[in-house]
């Protein structure tokens, strides 16, 4: 591969999946005629996802190895005055990595849900979704400038609330797509006052012409306001951010959306589409550079998510959630990253928690089919014997969440507690504290799914409902669990893979090497924690040593050592634990009564304001006062003044005479 | 005492004022109403020609003149008027006139 | 006090009692031709200020044609006289306010607008050959030189005057057969002729019956 890429290959990897979504989701359904079968229509968007992989990975090749670089416009859309609306693409080692997970975790799923959806009627819709969500990410991640990203954001919230609710006959599932887009609506909208911003004091759209002109645009106050320009840009940016990304407290959707089927809670909402967020601050580093408060802003927020989100994890039952919350739980660790100027942290984490968080939804996933459908942890149990593979994996993810040296995530969340330590600004000491807390609530709800559902006694026999799920179609009705078809085991198989390895391999290149130069900027002499890391970094195996004396490690042992003590050893502990703190526990039950607060503040109180402009602005005053309030006045005077036609010839000569005196009286004895 | 133009206006006026009082008086008759009209043109011209003659103009009798061909006209075209209404309602009296009630 | 002020008196006298009793007589008639008494004393107060054509024409075409044709209307109508009266006197304060009024207001305007009492002007017009220059002259030579135009449109409005009074009145002979032949030629054969359809009527058994019937009866 030369120095510049092929602009045809680039462009094959966003349309492949692009043509497989469009062909199975016209001619696979009802749609076009239901012209190709489901072996066809799963066939084409996988052979589509798997080309898209490779050209990835070639790319990653050339942008790694050869230093290629590319940043190029396709296609003028139109242009608006100065303003210019293009398609075009910017490859470097930011987009070209996840260029790679991303089309590597979709081809996982695509391949999952070959098993997973097998008995659903509409499977090519599924696979049609899915693809289509991979060109839309594909376009965001790829775009140059920041209408395309707005528009791969756009296509990705909607191909999320198109599968999250599926299962259109469900009502929660309907009730949860809308959650999630209109909590992402709020996100959208402080996004698109951001780009707006961006266009209005710099001309520009395109991404290398808005940074060229940030430090002019650092200078300049917010009009009207002694706010700093920057500072607004960025916190409107970080605003579209914590939609997507699920941020405290634009985080309700997330939860809600494991009402969509697994896969795609592993690969929208735990891989990619909520690192939209994280990627895009990332892509944004030179703007947010300037602004010391949005970083702040940043580190704070995620620190909140990333510790109050690991509380609810802990009192979950529905093996989904819990994975949900952990979800939530690590954006948080990855925006504090970002706040904290590890841009580069950041996007490394991203890239490990794509592969063990799809790993560990995608089992939950498998053992779900498993145990015909149930969901909730506290009726499964000891299921190692008959899922091993299943098992395996899941061990394996859980121990990569929990950060057990030489594992990925290790690697990644190590960084990140570190680059906070190193960070000055003012939210470090609450983030520090935040980061480490939560390395022991991540290893303890991780390991306590863990031990509920893979270890200690097999309860799934205890059930009280049930039959839970409706996509029940096994003919002989088996009630052991059993291991999952090989298409649903291999993709944990090959998922499990990197979230071992990848950490080790790339940790040095991607953060203390040039993968990212040119892509993320780093202002070093104002924020220097990652070069204060790099100084103390020695490599990987040095830096899996050197953890067993630090304090993550001891937090994550404890945490697993805490798990096991109250889910095997002692299973009375946390009924009685629970009974001692209720009102701590009803607190999380209710996610801190944000969803009470959405549902009966905002939501009634705009249904209330509605009903309101419409009695009243609308049928009072505009109906009523303005419409009929006009022809009542109109009949009234005209009633009064039709008297004046009486019809009588003396009347109206007396009218004459009147009027002839009024104006002798006024020229006469007046003038 | 000599004549002067204020015997004469006053005079108009007071004519004028006559028959003015005879169109609110006569709520009975459509004819004493024209014929008040007639009497108001009448002061009118008495008016034009005192004027004439007191400042020497000519132009006040020529206006007379006209005044009078206009008069003429008008009541002709005012008493057929009557004689159809009186065809179609059987009678003058005023306050039976109506129809036109807004 | 000489002459022509007393004269003057007397007419407008006359004049003013003969207005009251047009707009106070009982008999329409009688209206009539107290009107016709106030033109004649109004005529005669014309000549006294010179306007010897004018009072003539006044006369001859205003007494002599209008207050006729009033009289003729008058007598052609069959009022009903005795209904004619009542509430009367009941506006009476009301149209006397309003008559006051007026008179007064014109007074002021004419009497306090004009030179009133001067002696009338004799500007050459009237100067040099007083006794030689007629009234009519004077007239005819404003009238046929700068008036020209407005004479003829006021022989225009007489004539229009005339066609609207004859086609205000005009009446159609009841036994005319005159047709409207605008109206002849929009007929439609819808409006003349309806064709009705009526279901055929069975005449088989009936009527052999009925034919039966009426041979026996007849036989």
């Amino acid at each position: 591969m030369s120095q510049t890429l092929s602009a045809a290959t680039l462009l094959a990897v966003p349309m492949a999946p692009l043509a497989g979504a469009v062909l199975a989701g016209v001619l696979g359904t009802k749609f076009g005629g239901n012209w190709i079968g489901r072996r066809m229509s799963h066939s084409l968007t996988i052979l589509s996802v798997l080309l898209s992989f490779v050209l990835s990975a070639m790319t990653l090749k050339s942008v790694a190895l050869d230093g290629a670089r590319f940043n190029e416009t396709l296609y003028t859309w139109m242009v608006v005055g100065g303003l210019k609306m293009e398609i075009g693409f910017l490859v470097d080692g930011l987009t070209a990595m996840m260029m790679c997970v991303v089309s590597f975790v979709s081809l996982m799923v695509h391949i999952y849900t070959v098993g997973y959806m097998e008995e659903d009627e509409g499977y090519n819709r599924f696979f049609a979704y899915i693809s289509l969500f991979t060109f839309s990410m594909l376009m965001l991640v790829m775009s140059n400038n920041m209408l395309q990203l707005f528009f791969g954001w756009e296509a990705v919230g909607l191909v999320s609330y198109l599968l999250i609710g599926f299962w259109f006959n469900k009502p929660s599932a309907i009730f949860a797509n809308m959650k999630a887009f209109l909590v992402n609506r709020v996100g959208d909208f402080g996004f698109i006052l951001g780009i707006g911003l961006i266009v209005a004091f710099s001309g520009t759209l395109n991404y290398t012409e808005a940074f060229a002109k940030a430090a002019d645009l650092a200078k300049l106050s917010f009009p009207g306001t002694d706010w700093m320009l920057i500072t607004v840009i960025c916190i409107c940016l970080f605003v579209g951010a914590m939609g997507k990304s699920a941020q405290f407290p634009l985080h309700v959707w997330l939860p809600d959306s494991m009402e969509g089927p697994t896969p795609i809670s592993a690969l929208i909402h735990a891989a990619t589409m909520v690192t939209a967020g994280i990627f895009m601050v990332a892509r944004m580093s030179p703007l947010f550079e300037l602004s010391e408060t949005a970083l702040n802003f940043v580190m704070v927020i995620g620190a909140i998510t990333a510790l109050f989100m690991g509380f609810l994890g802990i009192i979950q039952n529905d093996i989904k959630r819990v994975v949900a919350y952990s979800t939530l739980s690590q954006l948080g660790y990855m925006t504090v990253a970002l706040g904290a100027s590890a841009y580069s942290v950041a996007v490394f984490h991203l890239m490990t928690h794509a592969f063990f968080k799809a790993l560990l939804f995608l089992a939950a996933g498998s053992v779900i089919m498993g145990v015909h459908h149930n969901q909730d942890i506290r009726w499964m149990g000891g299921l190692r014997k008959y899922m091993p593979i299943t098992w395996i994996t899941s061990l394996l993810g859980s121990l990569a969440l929990i950060g057990t040296p030489l594992f990925a995530g290790f690697y990644s969340k190590d960084s990140i507690i570190e680059a906070v330590h190193e960070s000055h600004l003012a939210g470090a000491s609450f983030a520090s504290f935040a980061v480490l807390a939560g390395v022991f609530i991540t290893a303890f709800y991780s390991f306590r799914l863990y031990f509920l559902v893979f270890h200690g006694k097999e309860r799934f026999d205890q059930n009280p409902d049930a039959h839970h799920g409706d996509h029940h179609g096994h003919a002989n009705e088996q009630h052991e669990p059993h291991e999952s078809p090989w298409v649903v085991t291999v993709p944990l198989i090959l998922l499990a893979i990197p979230s071992v390895v990848i950490g080790f391999m790339t940790i040095q290149p991607m953060l203390f090497g040039e993968f990212f130069k040119g892509a993320i900027f780093i202002d070093g002499e104002k924020h220097a924690a990652l070069e204060e890391m790099a100084k103390a970094f020695h490599g990987p195996v040095q830096m899996a040593w050197h953890s067993l004396t630090t304090l993550p490690f001891w937090l994550a042992l404890a945490g697993v050592a805490t798990s096991y003590y109250m889910y095997m050893v002692n299973p009375a502990l946390p009924a009685a634990i629970k009974a001692r703190v209720q009102p701590i526990y009803t607190l999380l039950e209710n996610k801190y009564y944000l969803d009470w607060f959405n549902e009966n503040i905002l939501a009634r109180g705009a249904r209330a304001v509605g009903t309101g402009l419409w009695k009243g602005g609308d049928e009072y005053i505009i109906d009523g006062t303005l419409v009929n309030g006009s022809w009542k006045v109109v009949g009234r005077v005209s009633g009064v003044v039709r008297r004046v036609q009486s019809g009588y010839l003396y009347h109206y000569a007396l009218g004459m005479i009147m009027g002839v005196f009024v104006l002798m009286t006024y020229f006469v004895w007046l003038k | 005492m000599s004549l002067t133009l204020g015997h004469f206006l006053s005079l108009g006026a007071v004519l004028f004022a006559l028959s003015v009082i005879g169109i609110f008086l006569n709520r009975k008759n459509l004819i004493v109403l024209l014929m008040a009209i007639e009497l108001m043109l009448l002061a009118v011209n008495t008016n034009f020609v005192a004027f004439s003659y007191y400042l020497g103009d000519m132009h006040g009798q020529i206006f007379v003149f006209f005044i009078l061909t206009v008069a003429a006209a008008e009541s002709a075209i005012g008493l057929a008027i009557l004689v159809l209404l009186f065809r179609n309602l059987s009678s003058i009296n005023v306050d039976e006139l109506n129809t036109l009630k807004g | 006090m000489d002459v022509k002020t007393g004269l003057f008196y007397f007419f407008s006298i006359v004049l003013l009692f003969a207005a009251f009793r047009v707009i106070t007589a009982r008999n329409p008639v009688y209206a009539v031709l107290y009107l016709v008494l106030a033109f004649f004393q109004a005529a005669a107060i014309w000549i006294l200020l010179r306007a010897e054509f004018l009072a003539i024409v006044l006369v001859l075409v205003y007494v002599g044609a209008v207050m006729v044709l009033f009289l003729f209307v008058v007598m052609m109508l069959d009022i009903n006289l005795d209904g004619a009266r009542t509430g009367f006197w009941k506006h009476f304060p009301m149209a006397a306010v309003v008559g006051v009024l007026i008179a007064l207001e014109m007074a002021a305007v004419l009497i306090g607008g004009f030179r009133v009492s001067e002696e009338p002007h004799a500007p050459a017009l009237l100067g040099q050959a007083a006794t030689q220059i007629s009234n009519t002259r004077e007239l005819g030579k404003v009238l046929y030189t700068q008036y020209l135009y407005p004479l003829e449109i006021a022989a225009a409005i007489l004539l229009v005057a005339m066609i609207a009074a004859i086609a205000l009145t005009l009446r159609q002979r009841k036994d005319s057969k005159y047709l409207d032949p605008s109206e002849q030629i929009r007929v439609k054969s819808k409006d003349r002729m309806t064709v009705l359809k009526m279901a055929a009527t069975k005449v088989a058994k009936l009527d052999d019956a009925a034919t039966v019937n009426t041979a026996e009866n007849k036989s």
